[in-house]
């Protein structure tokens, strides 16, 4: 096996051998590696199929810009991870590793051949291609491209992962380690400020860490080892945290941050059990330092996408901090001095290599240098075409014209078996534009820039366009005492010698002699769009950049573009003939890189996804087979199965005992509000429809509640307790909702209004007993208690006490039967609930659910809102006129009910419908038409309830009809998929109109 | 994500809080005598400003209370909090 790690460094621990499994190969590296590393040191280059023409594809970078190396890890069904990046990921025992977007292997791959049908998949392929025929979509087009899209595969069962949530507060959060992060963030905590420094990485110091170039040097020393001794110091300091491994994943207004920290992706897999794998950190600072650095670019040119193609500075980052080199014969193409450093130290390990450089000439003490060292130099020359299948061999070169814009002499031929690209470096500005900063385009190295920095928020180092270290330090030093107040006088002295840079070139789409056409210029390596591909969208006509964003999908894979969004601006520029600066760049959306579910949801999982609410009998509805239904964040019993009846037996069998003989609800969860205060009915008068100031004491009302949009909000029934003093229940659902908006009128439009509201839906619980024999049950329970209908009649309300403790009691049905709702301070909930099932027994007391609570109060045409309304329902829809006072002046929504679309006859308004086949159950949300030929057809409203019920041995169903109110007995159609169903529009009402059995 | 500054409890983080839209935008006092268009103009014609805005907010997961807040859109500074009932600042117009 080839060995590519020609010498040791001190990050790389070659006594701790590491073995991992890459497309099921077993491969050795060291601790220290990432798994880029370690594949490069065994010669691996080729390390992916790319998106689109499946061509061979390589590590390109060595940081969380790779758009290449981008791998599926582990195999297990609920631990792989997909998109994961090689230049990221840290080696340990028993990592998994494979290829994505590849079949049959990397090496061999059928979508190859995409490769070469690439003049007929342009930029917006898909959308040109699979418009005809139309009937094609759905069978023949989108089954194949989902086969075909995609990187990857999902985990498909849940993460067992722990995953961990914290907040945390700092006076100072300095974003990025490298050498101006370390130097704000000691700045900061020497000054007593309370700081946080996050950086990505392992290890603090940035790309300055493993520099080892003579001409650059602090106070006399390697600019590493000084960064080193700094590192030792801030880590003495007492008020600075320093995170590593955590990058910071979105910048929200007000400083508010989310950072994630890795804890324990580079631990082999016995050592991860049982620990948390990542946290989010959600950081508030009141000062924050970005020093997130910059990045390198590649350079666009024909075929500048084969493996072995690496950018320059990543190529001396895995010589200098890795001990490996990318190959052994390695060619340089650059526009700037940066590739000179690596040169240099290519050259020094004893690595064969060359330099392209496109500037004309250039002189700084780098280029001295390496002229000096004799290594080879074309100075005005041009990388115009790559050879090799999986990898690099060869290239060719041509000289560039006085005005850089074509090539000029002949071609000549280089092999290589390593191509490092340096276009120049894109600052880091993300985190800035994310907090809502603007940017400032630089011509004269064609970089975006923060633009201003506000008070509480700074961009230093090269993410702020400051490349040469002098100027890092320099300026790094003197903002950040301005920007803290303080005057920090450590690096007054600090004696920084470095090369400085005078010469740039920048061209964006590099002049060949081919047609463009027939090149492949990438500029997107992961979504594999072209040069060609941007001049297309342009031809077509786009000229917005987030539309020629979308239309080519350029910086739209994983990587978000962090290596191709300026080459696409830079071409759209240069064809549109208009400025760079004022074309703006597309935005820079959260997060940085790419999270895990688990990460966001932290310990959200299982049982603590949802609050759950149980009402105090919950327990007896657990031990009697009861199946729950969530209402809200409450579990309701369902229905009780016996002797393994299914959900419609259980729910027949409980309707009709409900109505034959007594059945029992667990009705806790209703929302009550107390309300109390002299104004207390002038309140009630101006929340509902109806009048409230008549409404004796110890009597009940049933109440209505509109928005002020005139459309049903909420309704339950309210009792008048004392003179001053009601109780409101609302829907179970609606409890909060109403709660809210009844303190929004009372603080905001009446705040004259003498009146107290408090939420007791959870102080009080409720059993609801009714049927003809729930008199007889409820005489068992309060035998002091007169129940008749004299002294205890419909629409009352009572006191009594079951043993010794009060009970409330109110005479009201939701059901059509004589019934009674008691009501007990929780704590004794369960006490009562058993007591009354007890007394029930002799009785045929049926426990019943919320679904035969639905069907019984359908029987009797009673709406659920939120079931039979949707918000566009006014009373008047709902055929319940009764309930709107005509007399009060005023109240919520009043106005809104004579509006000019609210008396429109042609509403949706409420109806019943009976199937001509009584034993034809409807679909509740079936749609309504009166023809099912035309086409497409009318369609007139929707089926809102529907049951069968077993007291009327027929199919009932609630539904919204237009024109509805006037339609009762006309016949209209449900179409269904595979048949028609007719139906009669009936009364709402379908059991015992006169109400007899209210008093049964 | 917003710090906001409650005028009963102080400052604390936006998830405690809920927005209620524009501010002072009075329930009419007789809403019968009202046309249509006049009714129509209160209950659903909102200004959404970018730049200086009026809102009402509410510390529904704290003291419950509503209160006015004045906000600059564009960049989410919240330049002033005040009570319901009383008067916007005038150096915000």
């Amino acid at each position: 096996m080839p060995n590519y790690r020609i010498h040791k460094t001190e990050y790389i621990d070659e006594t701790k051998r590491v073995s991992f499994k890459y497309d099921g190969k077993t491969y050795f590296g060291y601790e220290g590696d990432t798994l880029a590393s370690a594949l490069l040191a065994n010669g691996i280059h080729l390390v992916g199929r790319s998106f689109k023409y499946h061509r061979p594809r390589g590590i390109v970078s060595c940081g969380a810009e790779e758009p290449n190396a981008i791998c599926q890890i582990g195999s297990k069904k609920d631990l792989t991870e997909p998109n994961v990046r090689a230049t990221e990921l840290e080696l340990h025992e028993g990592l998994e590793a494979s290829s994505q977007n590849c079949w049959p292997n990397v090496k061999f791959d059928i979508g190859g051949i995409n490769n070469f049908i690439s003049p007929l998949i342009p930029a917006g392929f898909y959308y040109k291609t699979f418009m005809w025929p139309k009937s094609f979509w759905k069978k023949v087009y989108e089954p194949l491209i989902r086969l075909s899209a995609g990187l990857g595969k999902s985990p498909t069962e849940p993460d067992p992962d722990i995953y961990d949530h914290k907040y945390v507060h700092y006076d100072v959060l300095v974003i990025g380690g490298g050498v101006s992060g370390i130097i704000a963030a000691k700045m900061a905590a020497k000054n007593n400020l309370k700081t946080l420094l996050v950086d990505d990485k392992k290890i603090l110091g940035g790309s300055t860490i493993y520099q080892n170039n003579e001409s650059i040097k602090i106070d006399d020393k390697l600019s590493s080892e000084w960064l080193k001794n700094e590192i030792q110091e801030i880590k003495k300091l007492s008020n600075l945290t320093i995170k590593t491994r955590t990058s910071i994943a979105a910048y929200h207004g007000y400083n508010f941050l989310l950072a994630k920290e890795n804890l324990t992706d580079h631990l082999p897999e016995e050592k991860k059990k049982n620990k948390i794998r990542q946290r989010l950190w959600k950081i508030r600072a009141k000062k924050v330092v970005i020093a997130t650095g910059s990045i390198e670019r590649p350079l666009v040119f024909n075929n500048n996408d084969r493996p072995g193609i690496l950018l320059s500075n990543s190529i001396n980052k895995y010589l200098d901090y890795y001990g490996v080199t990318c190959g052994e014969n390695i060619i340089l193409f650059t526009n700037n001095d940066s590739a000179y450093e690596t040169s240099i130290s290519l050259h020094k390990k004893g690595i064969k290599n060359l330099i392209v450089d496109l500037r004309k000439s250039a002189s700084s003490e780098l280029i001295k240098q390496a002229e000096s060292l004799g290594i080879k130099i074309y100075f005005n020359y041009v990388v115009t075409n790559t050879f090799g299948y999986r990898k690099i061999n060869s290239l060719e070169i041509m000289k560039l014209s006085e005005d850089g814009n074509t090539t000029v002499g002949d071609k000549i031929k280089l092999s290589c078996d390593c191509l490092g690209m340096s276009g120049g470096w894109t600052p880091m500005v993300h985190m800035h534009t994310q907090s809502g900063g603007k940017l400032d385009f630089r011509d004269e190295d064609q970089v975006f820039l923060p633009k201003e920095n506000s008070e509480d928020q700074i961009s230093v180092g090269s993410c702020n366009g400051d490349f040469d270290l002098e100027n890092i330090i320099d300026k790094t030093v003197n903002k950040i005492n301005k920007f803290l107040d303080i005057d920090n006088q450590d690096y007054q002295d600090t004696n920084i010698i470095c090369s400085k840079e005078n010469d740039k070139r920048n061209i964006w789409l590099l002049p060949n002699k081919i047609p463009l056409g027939k090149t492949k210029c990438f500029i997107d390596f992961q979504n594999d769009s072209t040069a060609k591909d941007i001049k297309l969208a342009l031809k077509e006509g786009f000229r917005s950049i987030e539309h020629v964003k979308r239309y080519t999908t350029t910086g739209m894979a994983t990587d978000q573009g962090k290596l191709s969004n300026m080459h696409a601006l830079g071409i759209i520029a240069d064809t549109a003939g208009v400025k760079m600066g004022t074309l703006g760049t597309t935005t820079f959306r959260p997060p940085f890189t790419p999270l895990t579910f688990g990460t966001l949801v932290g310990r959200n999982v299982g049982k603590f996804f949802e609050v759950v609410r149980k009402t105090s009998m919950h327990e007896w509805h657990v031990k009697n087979n009861a199946e729950f239904e969530n209402v809200g964040q409450w579990k309701r019993p369902w229905y009780y199965p016996k002797n393994g009846e299914n959900m419609h037996d259980a729910v027949q069998r409980e309707s009709k005992a409900a109505r034959d003989n007594a059945g029992i609800l667990d009705a806790s969860t209703l929302g009550k509000i107390d309300i109390q205060g002299t104004d207390a009915s002038e309140f009630l008068n101006r929340v509902y429809t109806n009048a409230w100031s008549k409404l004796a004491i110890g009597k009940c009302r049933y109440g209505l509640m509109l928005n002020e949009d005139g459309m049903v909000y909420d309704d339950g029934v309210t009792t008048r307790i004392s003179e001053n003093h009601y109780l409101m229940t609302t829907t179970t659902g609606g409890a909060a909702n109403v709660l809210s908006k009844l303190e929004d009128y009372l603080q905001t439009e009446w705040p004259e209004l003498d009146v107290y509201l408090t939420s007791v839906t959870d102080h009080y619980s409720t059993a609801s007993i009714c049927g003809p024999n729930s008199k007889k049950i409820l005489n068992k329970l309060f035998p002091n208690l007169d129940l008749s209908d004299e002294n205890f009649p419909h629409m009352s309300f009572k006191e009594a006490k079951l043993e010794n403790i009060n009970c409330r009691i109110m005479r009201i049905s939701f059901t059509g039967e004589l019934s009674y709702e008691i009501n007990i301070e929780s704590k004794y909930g369960h006490s009562l609930w058993k007591m009354c099932i007890e007394a029930g027994k002799e009785f045929n007391l049926t426990p019943y659910g919320t679904e035969t609570m639905h069907l019984l109060r359908a029987e009797k045409g009673f709406i659920i809102v939120g079931q039979d309304t949707d918000g566009t329902m006014t009373p008047s829809d709902l055929q319940m006129d009764w309930i709107v006072s005509k007399k009060k002046y005023d109240f919520i929504g009043k106005r809104s009910l004579y509006r000019s679309d609210t008396i429109r006859e042609d509403r949706k308004q409420l109806v019943g419908l009976l199937t001509d086949d009584p034993k034809e159950i409807l679909e509740e949300g079936a749609q309504i038409v009166s023809d099912v030929k035309s086409n497409p057809m009318d369609m007139l409203g929707h089926v809102t309830s529907s049951y069968f019920s077993p007291n009327l041995n027929k199919s009932i169903a609630l539904a919204v009809v237009k024109s509805g109110k006037t339609m009762k007995g006309q016949k209209l159609i449900i179409p269904m998929e595979n048949k028609n169903i007719n139906v009669t529009v009936s009364d709402t009402i379908f059991l015992d109109k006169e109400n007899k059995r209210l008093n049964a | 994500m917003f710090l906001i500054n409650c005028p009963f409890c102080g400052e604390r983080d936006q998830s405690e809080f809920s927005s209620g839209g524009e501010a002072h935008i009075v329930r009419p006092k007789q809403p019968t005598e009202l046309s249509d268009d006049e009714w129509a103009e209160y209950l659903f014609m909102r200004k959404n400003i970018k730049g200086i805005q009026f809102e009402r907010w509410n510390h529904v997961h704290g003291c419950r209370k509503w209160f006015n807040v004045v906000r600059d859109t564009s960049n989410d500074k919240i330049l002033s909090v005040y009570k319901m009932g009383e008067k916007p600042p005038v150096n915000y117009k």
